[in-house]
């Protein structure tokens, strides 16, 4: 194992599969010399040179249909989208042709591409630097949905997402950048679909993806010392989903909370609860909880903002109520 | 092939490229003619946009490209799809909702493609091609051939965000991409006059450092000369061209509008100078051009039959088909 950032493993995802495959390529706002905003990209134009490594100008509705275009003569783009707020400039190129380009065309060719961005409030960024807007890609049939928590998954699950034969919504957190993690030195790739346990326990489920996994371990942790055991299940993947992981710990522990930094109107623990309505009801004591960010537009103030978004009191206090 | 386009001058077509036109052409009316009588029988649903009127847009560009050249098309896509070498059986048979069409019954009309003559497809969203065709030419790029991709679109598609976004892209990378604005002068029912203050639409080529050609879209020779030129020059590497063809529709949008705000006497005018009838007197030779006719004539007849001989896509299958995607 090797410690490495969050933004260094997808580095090195990214790296060790445009050495793979040719076909792999870059484009995106700045990704080239400067390396990205958040540093992702950082020196990979050196490497593989800036045929493969491709600043463009603001255009997310272009590029991202350049991306769509490409992977359907062939290549294997990965594209940037600065901020996951920026991807509403591109919604018809990913959710009316991307997301429906095999379907459309009965199977005459799929659209091999990635959309890495990133999402998440933290950083006093403000309304539209901030959102987590993951539950619209979730609700759109022919897309997946990426969201790893630690340097290990986004290392593995990039890798996994630039060999998928279809379209991968990447969301990245911009509080995990510069999370530091174990990643084997042997090349991993993590299938799109498996959820992880990060941590076993036998009374509650917390069921989280993204940075929200984080603050569930940390509440775990304080939980035990009151000798209340905890399983978090990281989703990894939103879409596809892994049912069986979510369904098997909840019949194991018999008490399920969802946790999401997205506004809760709307957001994927609403779907989650209805699947566990219908599919796990039996084997529940209790209703099923969300623990998710208020239904509000966040803020620029640092201390409202971070009012908005659940914190690890909100996390440990939602525990207590159900056990 | 193409004719290369002769030194200092534009490229004229041959004979079998003139012939091959016509039949494009032709094919394209009659199929449309068609599909309209099909879709009074209730045999066709949904939106149905003829391209009658603007087929030589359409047979003289793909007379410009190769079978490994790419094509992006409209949501009015019959003529693109036929001249770039579609099988009328399977065409038809999607239109009718068949489970033997292109795409197995899942599009229709406005989303016929065909893997097999790199047609990428026609699309329900009016300019969403283009940024798709540049970034074709983007793959093309890396991958290294020295395909072109011909993308068309509409003076209605022109005036969205991602055409400007999209000839900028190419512009600053060199893309093998031949924008190719087909200037019908109506966004469904909207002039193009009243749709920007600047009806020179070619002119946006060089605003972007792109030459911008203007051309008589009613004119299959000219419309093959100035795709066959900007495809010589993207093979070349040098870059991009955007072609405004200005043609007209006969008719309205779709096939249910009866298109009442369009100026009877500018029709008349643009009806006079029908694509179809400008080919035939090209070709001058009125054995030629009845052989042609015959024979697409027999080839739609068979295309409608297998299309209304075959099955409908079993819900079944289709059902299975779409478990967790």
């Amino acid at each position: 194992m090797i410690e490495m950032m969050y933004r260094e493993a997808l580095r090195r995802a990214i790296d060790e599969e445009m050495q793979r495959d040719p076909l792999v390529f870059l484009m995106g706002e700045t990704i080239a010399e400067r390396g990205g905003s958040y540093k992702v990209t950082e020196g990979l134009w050196q490497k593989y040179g800036l045929q493969r490594v491709i600043d463009t100008p603001i255009a997310e509705a272009s590029f991202t249909g350049m991306a769509v275009g490409a992977a359907l003569v062939g290549c294997r783009p990965v594209i940037e989208i600065l901020f996951i707020d920026f991807a509403m400039l591109a919604m018809d190129q990913i959710v009316n042709q991307a997301a429906k380009y095999d379907f459309i065309s009965g199977g005459q060719g799929t659209v091999p591409m990635v959309i890495r961005t990133q999402g998440g409030a933290g950083n006093g960024l403000a309304a539209q630097h901030s959102q987590s807007l993951e539950a619209l890609f979730y609700h759109i049939p022919g897309l997946k949905v990426v969201m790893p928590s630690t340097p290990h998954d986004a290392y593995g699950l990039l890798k996994a997402a630039i060999r998928d034969e279809h379209p991968v919504v990447f969301i990245e957190h911009k509080l995990l950048y510069m999370t530091k993690g174990p990643v084997p030195e042997e090349e991993i790739v993590i299938p799109l679909g498996r959820a992880d346990i990060k941590r076993s326990g036998t009374d509650v489920t917390l069921v989280t993806y993204s940075h929200m996994t984080l603050k569930c371990l940390e509440a775990a942790t304080l939980l035990e010392s009151e000798g209340i055991s905890v399983e978090v299940v990281d989703l990894r993947t939103l879409s596809p989903l892994d049912k069986d992981t979510i369904l098997s710990s909840a019949r194991k522990t018999g008490r399920v909370i969802i946790v999401h930094e997205a506004v809760k109107r709307g957001g994927i623990g609403g779907d989650l609860a209805a699947m566990l309505m219908e599919e796990a009801y039996d084997d529940l004591d209790g209703p099923v909880l969300r623990i998710a960010g208020r239904n509000t537009p966040i803020p620029y103030n640092l201390n409202i903002e971070k009012a908005c978004i659940p914190s690890v009191e909100d996390i440990v206090e939602g525990v207590l109520r159900v056990v | 092939m193409p004719t290369p386009p002769a030194a200092g001058g534009s490229p004229r077509p041959t004979e079998p490229i003139l012939l091959g036109m016509y039949r494009n052409i032709y094919a394209t009316r009659q199929f449309e003619l068609k599909c309209i009588e099909l879709y009074r029988q209730g045999l066709i649903r949904g939106y149905l946009h003829p391209y009658i009127g603007q087929e030589a847009v359409a047979a003289g560009a793909c007379a410009a490209l190769n079978a490994a050249d790419y094509i992006v098309s409209t949501h009015r896509g019959h003529g693109h799809c036929i001249s770039k070498g579609a099988d009328l059986k399977l065409m038809m048979a999607e239109i009718m909702g068949k489970a033997t069409g292109y795409c197995h019954g899942h599009g229709g009309s406005m989303h016929i493609s065909d893997k097999r003559v790199n047609n990428l497809g026609a699309n329900g969203i009016v300019g969403a091609g283009i940024p798709i065709a540049t970034g074709a030419g983007m793959g093309i790029r890396v991958r290294g051939t020295d395909q072109v991709v011909v993308v068309f679109f509409s003076d209605g598609a022109s005036n969205n965000g991602v055409f400007a976004e999209s000839l900028n892209l190419a512009g600053i990378y060199g893309l093998p991409v031949i924008y190719l604005l087909e200037n019908n002068h109506y966004a469904v029912s909207t002039p193009i006059e009243c749709a920007t203050g600047c009806c020179d639409l070619a002119g946006r080529g060089p605003a972007y450092g792109i030459p911008g050609i203007c051309v008589d879209g009613n004119d299959a020779l000219a419309v093959y000369r100035e795709t066959a030129a900007a495809v010589a020059r993207a093979r070349q590497g040098q870059g991009p061209t955007l072609i405004e063809a200005k043609t007209y529709r006969h008719g309205g949008h779709h096939v249910n509008d009866p298109g009442l705000y369009m100026d009877p006497a500018v029709l008349a005018e643009w009806k006079a100078r029908d694509p179809l009838l400008l080919t035939r007197r090209a070709i001058g030779d009125d054995a030629r051009s009845a052989e042609i006719e015959a024979q697409v004539d027999a080839d739609l007849e068979s295309a409608i039959a297998f299309a209304t001989n075959s099955p409908e896509p079993s819900v079944d299958a289709f059902l299975a088909s779409i478990e967790d995607r």
